[in-house]
Protein backbone atom coordinates (compact mmCIF):
# COMPACT_ATOMS: atom_id res chain seq x y z
CA UNK A 1 0.00 0.00 0.00
CA UNK A 2 1.43 3.42 -0.65
CA UNK A 3 0.09 6.69 0.91
CA UNK A 4 -0.78 9.51 -0.81
CA UNK A 5 -0.62 13.17 -0.18
CA UNK A 6 1.24 14.07 -3.58
CA UNK A 7 -1.58 12.21 -5.54
CA UNK A 8 -0.26 13.37 -9.00
CA UNK A 9 3.65 12.32 -8.52
CA UNK A 10 2.63 9.26 -6.53
CA UNK A 11 0.43 8.43 -9.66
CA UNK A 12 2.69 8.97 -12.37
CA UNK A 13 4.99 5.68 -10.11
CA UNK A 14 1.96 3.90 -10.60
CA UNK A 15 2.44 1.79 -7.49
CA UNK A 16 -0.86 -0.98 -7.33
CA UNK A 17 -2.74 0.47 -4.37
CA UNK A 18 -2.22 4.10 -3.43
CA UNK A 19 -4.35 5.45 -0.62
CA UNK A 20 -4.93 9.39 -0.43
CA UNK A 21 -4.96 11.85 1.98
CA UNK A 22 -5.57 15.28 0.57
CA UNK A 23 -3.53 16.96 3.31
CA UNK A 24 -0.38 19.31 3.27
CA UNK A 25 3.03 17.57 3.11
CA UNK A 26 4.57 16.51 6.15
CA UNK A 27 1.23 15.22 7.14
CA UNK A 28 0.95 11.76 4.87
CA UNK A 29 -0.38 9.91 8.05
CA UNK A 30 -2.41 12.85 9.98
CA UNK A 31 -2.50 16.06 11.40
CA UNK A 32 0.45 15.90 14.38
CA UNK A 33 -0.74 15.11 17.81
CA UNK A 34 -4.03 13.45 16.14
CA UNK A 35 -3.91 10.14 17.89
CA UNK A 36 -7.47 9.27 16.53
CA UNK A 37 -7.28 10.44 12.85
CA UNK A 38 -3.16 8.98 13.24
CA UNK A 39 -4.90 5.79 14.00
CA UNK A 40 -7.96 6.23 10.98
CA UNK A 41 -5.50 6.79 8.57
CA UNK A 42 -3.30 4.02 8.98
CA UNK A 43 -5.76 1.28 9.74
CA UNK A 44 -7.90 2.40 6.29
CA UNK A 45 -4.51 2.59 4.60
CA UNK A 46 -3.76 -1.17 6.01
CA UNK A 47 -6.83 -2.50 5.43
CA UNK A 48 -6.93 -1.62 1.21
CA UNK A 49 -4.20 -3.83 1.19
CA UNK A 50 -6.96 -6.76 1.38
CA UNK A 51 -9.92 -4.95 0.09
CA UNK A 52 -8.25 -3.71 -3.06
CA UNK A 53 -9.08 -5.83 -6.30
CA UNK A 54 -6.92 -4.72 -8.85
CA UNK A 55 -4.02 -2.70 -9.72
CA UNK A 56 -3.83 1.27 -9.39
CA UNK A 57 -7.26 1.40 -7.42
CA UNK A 58 -7.33 4.41 -4.93
CA UNK A 59 -8.89 5.04 -1.87
CA UNK A 60 -9.90 8.74 -1.28
CA UNK A 61 -10.47 9.18 2.68
CA UNK A 62 -13.03 11.35 3.84
CA UNK A 63 -10.78 13.92 5.47
CA UNK A 64 -10.13 17.66 4.81
CA UNK A 65 -7.35 19.55 6.70
CA UNK A 66 -9.18 23.18 6.87
CA UNK A 67 -12.53 24.27 6.22
CA UNK A 68 -12.43 26.82 3.29
CA UNK A 69 -9.11 24.99 1.38
CA UNK A 70 -7.27 27.95 2.13
CA UNK A 71 -3.87 25.86 2.72
CA UNK A 72 -4.23 25.08 -0.77
CA UNK A 73 -4.75 28.38 -2.20
CA UNK A 74 -1.41 29.36 0.30
CA UNK A 75 0.51 26.24 -1.12
CA UNK A 76 -0.01 27.27 -4.39
CA UNK A 77 1.03 30.28 -4.15
CA UNK A 78 4.06 29.69 -2.36
CA UNK A 79 4.98 26.32 -4.37
CA UNK A 80 4.00 28.16 -8.11
CA UNK A 81 5.14 30.81 -10.16
CA UNK A 82 7.22 33.41 -9.07
CA UNK A 83 7.69 31.13 -5.45
CA UNK A 84 11.00 30.78 -3.44
CA UNK A 85 13.11 27.72 -4.13
CA UNK A 86 13.17 26.76 -0.65
CA UNK A 87 15.06 23.55 -0.99
CA UNK A 88 18.09 23.12 1.00
CA UNK A 89 21.81 23.51 -0.69
CA UNK A 90 22.66 19.76 -2.60
CA UNK A 91 25.93 19.52 0.50
CA UNK A 92 26.95 15.94 1.06
CA UNK A 93 27.29 16.27 4.79
CA UNK A 94 25.11 15.09 7.25
CA UNK A 95 22.33 17.66 8.26
CA UNK A 96 21.34 16.68 11.86
CA UNK A 97 18.26 18.05 13.25
CA UNK A 98 20.13 19.28 16.23
CA UNK A 99 24.09 19.81 16.76
CA UNK A 100 23.53 16.94 20.16
CA UNK A 101 22.06 14.51 17.05
CA UNK A 102 25.72 15.25 15.63
CA UNK A 103 27.63 14.55 18.66
CA UNK A 104 25.10 11.02 19.57
CA UNK A 105 26.39 9.96 16.40
CA UNK A 106 29.89 10.09 16.72
CA UNK A 107 30.43 12.71 14.00
CA UNK B 1 -12.31 20.68 -4.28
CA UNK B 2 -9.45 19.33 -6.51
CA UNK B 3 -6.37 17.83 -5.36
CA UNK B 4 -2.87 19.95 -5.73
CA UNK B 5 -1.54 19.58 -9.69
CA UNK B 6 2.32 19.52 -7.47
CA UNK B 7 3.99 18.69 -11.20
CA UNK B 8 2.30 21.34 -13.03
CA UNK B 9 3.13 23.99 -10.09
CA UNK B 10 6.56 22.45 -9.33
CA UNK B 11 7.03 23.09 -13.50
CA UNK B 12 5.49 26.82 -13.17
CA UNK B 13 8.02 27.67 -10.51
CA UNK B 14 11.00 25.92 -12.14
CA UNK B 15 9.80 28.13 -15.42
CA UNK B 16 9.52 31.33 -13.08
CA UNK B 17 13.22 30.74 -11.86
CA UNK B 18 14.73 29.05 -15.43
CA UNK B 19 15.97 26.04 -14.13
CA UNK B 20 15.34 23.18 -16.32
CA UNK B 21 11.80 21.47 -16.17
CA UNK B 22 11.96 19.37 -13.44
CA UNK B 23 12.76 15.37 -14.49
CA UNK B 24 9.32 13.45 -13.19
CA UNK B 25 9.37 9.88 -12.78
CA UNK B 26 6.55 8.56 -14.82
CA UNK B 27 6.29 4.45 -14.85
CA UNK B 28 5.69 3.29 -18.24
CA UNK B 29 4.66 0.16 -17.22
CA UNK B 30 1.25 -1.19 -15.15
CA UNK B 31 2.42 -2.59 -11.98
CA UNK B 32 1.65 -6.21 -10.70
CA UNK B 33 -1.15 -6.65 -8.90
CA UNK B 34 -0.47 -9.58 -5.77
CA UNK B 35 -3.57 -10.75 -3.88
CA UNK B 36 -2.93 -10.83 -0.58
CA UNK B 37 -2.37 -14.40 0.50
CA UNK B 38 -3.84 -14.57 4.06
CA UNK B 39 -5.49 -12.17 6.36
CA UNK B 40 -4.33 -9.01 7.69
CA UNK B 41 -4.57 -10.37 10.87
CA UNK B 42 -2.05 -13.06 10.29
CA UNK B 43 0.56 -10.88 7.87
CA UNK B 44 3.83 -9.31 9.09
CA UNK B 45 3.93 -5.74 8.10
CA UNK B 46 7.03 -3.42 6.84
CA UNK B 47 7.37 0.53 6.90
CA UNK B 48 9.13 2.41 4.57
CA UNK B 49 8.86 6.06 5.48
CA UNK B 50 10.69 8.84 3.12
CA UNK B 51 10.56 11.34 4.79
CA UNK B 52 14.36 11.35 6.34
CA UNK B 53 13.88 9.96 9.80
CA UNK B 54 16.39 9.00 11.93
CA UNK B 55 17.07 7.72 14.82
CA UNK B 56 18.95 9.57 18.02
CA UNK B 57 22.57 8.17 17.31
CA UNK B 58 22.10 7.60 14.00
CA UNK B 59 24.15 9.07 11.25
CA UNK B 60 21.70 11.50 9.82
CA UNK B 61 20.74 11.77 5.76
CA UNK B 62 23.03 14.16 3.89
CA UNK B 63 21.07 16.14 0.72
CA UNK B 64 22.79 15.39 -2.23
CA UNK B 65 21.10 12.37 -3.84
CA UNK B 66 21.39 10.30 -0.27
CA UNK B 67 20.85 6.66 -1.11
CA UNK B 68 21.26 5.10 2.14
CA UNK B 69 18.39 3.77 4.48
CA UNK B 70 17.77 3.73 7.99
CA UNK B 71 16.45 1.24 10.23
CA UNK B 72 14.68 2.24 13.47
CA UNK B 73 13.30 -0.53 15.63
CA UNK B 74 9.61 -0.51 16.05
CA UNK B 75 9.92 -0.38 20.23
CA UNK B 76 11.83 3.30 19.57
CA UNK B 77 10.18 6.14 21.38
CA UNK B 78 8.75 8.67 19.33
CA UNK B 79 10.79 11.32 20.89
CA UNK B 80 14.15 10.00 19.86
CA UNK B 81 13.04 9.89 15.95
CA UNK B 82 14.26 12.70 14.14
CA UNK B 83 14.29 14.60 10.62
CA UNK B 84 16.89 15.27 7.86
CA UNK B 85 15.15 15.85 3.88
CA UNK B 86 16.29 18.66 1.63
CA UNK B 87 12.54 19.75 1.69
CA UNK B 88 13.10 20.85 4.75
CA UNK B 89 10.11 22.84 4.43
CA UNK B 90 7.95 20.18 5.05
CA UNK B 91 9.25 19.30 8.27
CA UNK B 92 7.82 21.60 11.04
CA UNK B 93 5.37 19.05 12.13
CA UNK B 94 6.86 15.70 11.75
CA UNK B 95 9.22 17.24 14.08
CA UNK B 96 6.92 18.13 17.07
CA UNK B 97 4.92 14.51 15.62
CA UNK B 98 6.88 11.91 13.70
CA UNK B 99 3.49 10.14 13.25
CA UNK B 100 2.25 12.33 11.03
CA UNK B 101 5.27 10.41 8.49
CA UNK B 102 6.09 7.46 10.64
CA UNK B 103 3.63 6.45 12.15
CA UNK B 104 4.97 3.70 14.73
CA UNK B 105 2.34 4.42 17.84
CA UNK B 106 -0.71 3.61 15.19
CA UNK B 107 1.31 0.89 13.72
CA UNK B 108 2.00 -0.44 17.13
CA UNK B 109 -1.76 -0.03 18.36
CA UNK B 110 -2.80 -1.97 15.30
CA UNK B 111 -0.58 -4.72 16.33
CA UNK B 112 -1.20 -4.62 19.56
CA UNK B 113 -4.96 -4.84 18.95
CA UNK B 114 -4.67 -7.76 16.34
CA UNK B 115 -5.91 -5.91 13.63
CA UNK B 116 -2.03 -6.52 12.00
CA UNK B 117 -0.20 -9.61 13.09
CA UNK B 118 2.82 -8.33 13.47
CA UNK B 119 4.86 -5.00 12.62
CA UNK B 120 8.68 -6.18 11.55
CA UNK B 121 11.19 -5.39 13.82
CA UNK B 122 12.47 -2.75 12.32
CA UNK B 123 10.47 0.51 10.32
CA UNK B 124 12.70 1.94 7.78
CA UNK B 125 13.39 5.41 5.89
CA UNK B 126 15.10 6.96 3.21
CA UNK B 127 15.41 10.52 2.07
CA UNK B 128 12.87 10.59 -0.40
CA UNK B 129 14.64 13.94 -2.36
CA UNK B 130 17.07 12.22 -4.48
CA UNK B 131 17.33 13.42 -8.08
CA UNK B 132 18.90 10.82 -9.97
CA UNK B 133 16.54 7.86 -11.41
CA UNK B 134 19.09 5.80 -11.72
CA UNK B 135 20.62 5.74 -8.02
CA UNK B 136 17.08 4.97 -7.09
CA UNK B 137 16.78 2.33 -9.43
CA UNK B 138 20.30 0.69 -9.16
CA UNK B 139 20.66 1.72 -5.00
CA UNK B 140 17.79 2.70 -3.16
CA UNK B 141 15.41 0.16 -4.38
CA UNK B 142 17.74 -2.69 -3.77
CA UNK B 143 18.87 -1.72 -0.59
CA UNK B 144 14.93 -1.37 1.15
CA UNK B 145 13.81 -4.92 -1.09
CA UNK B 146 16.94 -6.87 0.55
CA UNK B 147 15.73 -5.35 3.69
CA UNK B 148 11.94 -6.41 3.41
CA UNK B 149 13.18 -9.84 2.25
CA UNK B 150 15.51 -9.83 5.17
CA UNK B 151 12.34 -9.43 7.59
CA UNK B 152 10.02 -12.07 5.72
CA UNK B 153 7.12 -9.51 5.28
CA UNK B 154 3.95 -10.16 3.48
CA UNK B 155 2.99 -6.70 2.82
CA UNK B 156 4.74 -3.26 2.42
CA UNK B 157 2.98 -0.01 3.79
CA UNK B 158 4.66 2.87 2.23
CA UNK B 159 4.33 6.55 3.80
CA UNK B 160 6.07 9.51 1.15
CA UNK B 161 6.33 12.47 2.63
Amino acid sequence: MCMASALDITRAGRPPRITFVDYPLGHTVGKPFDRDQQLMIVRRGLSGLAAMTGAEQIEYLPVQWDDDGQWKALELKKGGAGGEDVRKPRDESPQYQTEQDRILAGQ
Amino acid sequence: MEPIEYMRMTRELYESHGYQPYGWYHADTAPTFTPMKKPLAECRIGVLSTSGAYRIGQRAYHYKDDTSIRAIAKTTLTDQIHFSHITENYLPDPRRDPNCVVPIDALRTLEAEGFIGELADDLFSCMGGIYSQRRVREELIPAITSAFQTQKIDAAFLVPM
